[in-house]
């Protein structure tokens, strides 16, 4: 398709580009300017009204007591209590830990798992492109519908989970509970995760397999580089850039993460896998302690956005080499 | 087509040898196989009998009935068997059904309303979303706009908030407004988090439709709007439609704000489907058929959107 639009854009180009010439200027209609600003406008606005003004009044709250459930009480400000409080606070410390720990393992598993699919994949095997659309699928799922499913699937007796397991090991399938023991259950957040966003990381490194060029390759070869050296000088290095977006888009995905671990474990046993995001809605929508919550976003917000800007300049840096 | 076009171009020193694809094939298919277990699994359990689906061992084979489906659109009462005798005989095949098991069918279940949410709240702010981010989108490709830069950023930072921490303030703010479980305050909501993967996509397709073509028009004596509607628009249509389906699927699936924010009145299918219960705990076969159901649509779009996901799922970063 793209061989054929191209000398037809090239032909246009080159007929306005003597018609620009001649041409006035001056457009009839609303000017440019204003119809850019009519146009961006209505964005802004929404963003505004649903983004930044609830933003605003959470910094405000957050320097108070509020407490919802004592709404009758008036507003006292506290200052930065709520913030001294919450660092101080070696339970939230442990949540911060144990939602670090869920980031780092899942990540690197999906990467692990997504680029070596990814790296069989591009040897566009018969029937690859649908094979390919069904290890996608778990991606596009709803992740409170999944973390709902698997915990059926996870059911030490009636789940298929622990059978096939025993099946494979001999361990009797009831005599462990991925979602009910202390021990497993940080794993099996991470397994589901995994299950679920390995095929995103793939989806990205295929598109940095696909975007070197064959003479690179071609080169290597007259060159008589060995697979192995041609996968560690060309392949890896020219895909890193893709890779590092994965897992920056990853890593805040799973540092935000609250829906399929809320449904699959709710953060227990105990709160071995209460994630930083559970501790946030106890908080605020079981305490109904606005004010402490308030301050506890705004310190996760602050934490996403700077690493997150660290993060993209580390990667600019990358694609510039 | 493809494989005769790759053996038949130069390059084939970097083209796989046949063994390495089939290798390279088995495990993958092995992968995708295993990958897609589970979701199979729920298929099943939907065509299972209330104690097949919590049967020790597990049962791979098993009796399908619909009972599982039918168990999700009603509610029933238990009856003796006396009772039920004497009622008139059964009108239709899931009255039937369910006076096997000794119940009464006494209406229907909560779960049409919620996909009916489900469908109102979706395709509302997937069409605000998309109308509001077509516009500024085009704005953003084609015109200078001061600190336009600062702007994109700045419509993406706002997705980088946990929806947890963004529910405080909005469950406060709707709590003022009287939006709080209504339809319309879901569908702005969901409208704002949408647009700014709407802004980024679609500057994306707009970029990649030359300038050339409006310009010609313009000299032409089209307004600007006339242009965009004449021109832009309908080549800008594919890039639209899948990001419309990737908005949709955004709402479609949601979970954490509806399930702070709502209750009842506008109650969408994620925070509904783990709370179909039966006797004693989750009624599993209905559980499994919601889910079922609620994924048919994902998966259909999911084949349908395979061209562009890669774009989607990185606002427009990668592109093929």
């Amino acid at each position: 398709m793209t061989t054929i639009s191209q000398p037809d854009n090239a032909v246009i180009a080159g007929m306005s580009e003597s018609a620009r010439s001649r041409a006035p200027r001056r457009v009839r209609g609303l000017s440019d300017r204003a119809i850019a600003w009519l146009f961006v406008a209505p964005t802004i606005a929404l963003l505004l009204a649903i983004n930044i003004f609830p933003l605003i009044w959470m910094i405000r709250l957050s320097f108070t007591s509020l407490n919802l459930s004592m709404s009758y009480l008036p507003l006292r400000f506290v200052g930065l209590d709520n913030f001294t409080d919450i660092l101080g606070d070696e339970d939230v410390w442990f949540r911060l830990q144990t939602t670090a720990q869920f980031v780092i393992w899942s990540v690197t598993l999906q990467v692990i798992i997504g680029f070596g699919l990814a790296l069989l994949i591009n040897r566009q095997f018969r029937g690859h492109s649908f094979w390919t659309t069904i290890i996608l699928l778990p991606m596009m799922l709803s992740p409170a519908v999944v973390g709902n499913f698997w915990t059926l699937l996870l059911q030490p007796q009636i789940g298929p989970f622990n059978y096939l397991i025993s099946l494979f090991t001999g361990v009797p399938p009831s005599s462990f509970s991925m979602t009910g023991q202390v021990s497993l259950a940080p794993w099996t957040i991470v397994l589901v995760d995994t299950w679920m966003w390995a095929p995103y990381v793939m989806l990205i490194c295929l598109a940095g397999l696909r975007s070197i060029p064959d003479y690179i390759y071609e080169a290597a070869e007259v060159d008589r580089a060995s697979a192995w050296r041609q996968f560690w000088s060309i392949t890896l290095p020219m895909t890193v850039p893709f890779l590092m977006l994965a897992v920056l888009f990853r890593a805040i995905e799973n540092f935000k993460m609250f829906d399929m671990v809320n449904l699959l474990t709710s953060g227990g046993p105990g709160s071995t896998t209460e994630l930083v995001s559970i501790t946030l809605k106890r908080a605020a929508f079981e305490k109904w302690r606005t004010g402490y919550s308030s301050a506890l976003a705004i310190i996760l917000f602050v934490t996403v956005f700077g690493a997150a800007n660290i993060y993209v300049k580390a990667l600019n840096k990358v694609k510039q080499r | 087509m493809t494989a005769v076009l790759t053996k038949s171009t130069a390059h084939s020193i970097v083209e796989a040898s046949p063994r390495a694809k089939t290798v390279a094939g088995g495990l993958v298919i092995l992968y995708a196989v295993i990958t897609i277990l589970p979701l199979l699994w729920i298929v099943a359990t939907a065509f299972k009998s209330q104690s097949d689906a919590i049967a020790y061992p597990p049962k791979v084979i098993f009796q399908p009935t619909l009972e599982g489906y039918v168990n999700l659109f009603t509610v029933r009462t238990r009856q003796t068997p006396d009772f039920i005798a004497k009622l008139p005989p059964p009108e239709t095949w899931y009255d039937k059904l369910v006076r096997q098991r000794d119940m009464v069918i006494a209406g229907p279940s909560k779960v049409v309303p919620r996909f009916v949410n489900s469908l109102i709240i979706g395709f509302g702010s997937t069409f605000l979303a998309v109308f509001l981010g077509t516009l500024a989108a085009y704005a953003f490709s084609r015109f200078r706009i001061p600190l336009a830069d600062d702007l994109l950023f700045f419509i993406l930072s706002t997705r980088m908030m946990p929806p947890v921490a963004v529910a405080i303030p909005i469950y406060l703010m709707y709590r003022q407004l009287n939006l709080t479980d209504t339809r319309l305050g879901m569908i702005l909501l969901y409208t704002a988090v949408n647009v700014s993967l709407a802004v980024w996509l679609l500057k994306g397709f707009i970029d990649e439709i030359p300038r050339e073509y409006e310009e010609a028009a313009l000299v032409d004596g089209y307004t600007r709007l006339q242009a965009l509607r004449k021109v832009v628009l309908p080549q800008a249509v594919t890039g639209i439609a899948a990001t419309a389906i990737f908005c949709l699927i955004f709402s479609w699936n949601e979970y954490a704000f509806a399930v702070l924010l709502t209750s009842g009145e506008a109650q969408t299918m994620p925070p509904f489907i783990p709370f179909i219960i039966g006797e004693g705990g989750q009624d599993w076969p209905a559980v499994a058929a919601a889910t079922t159901l609620f994924v048919v649509p994902i998966v259909l779009f999911t084949v349908l959107l395979r061209k562009h996901l890669l774009r989607g799922i990185t606002f427009g970063a990668v592109r093929k």
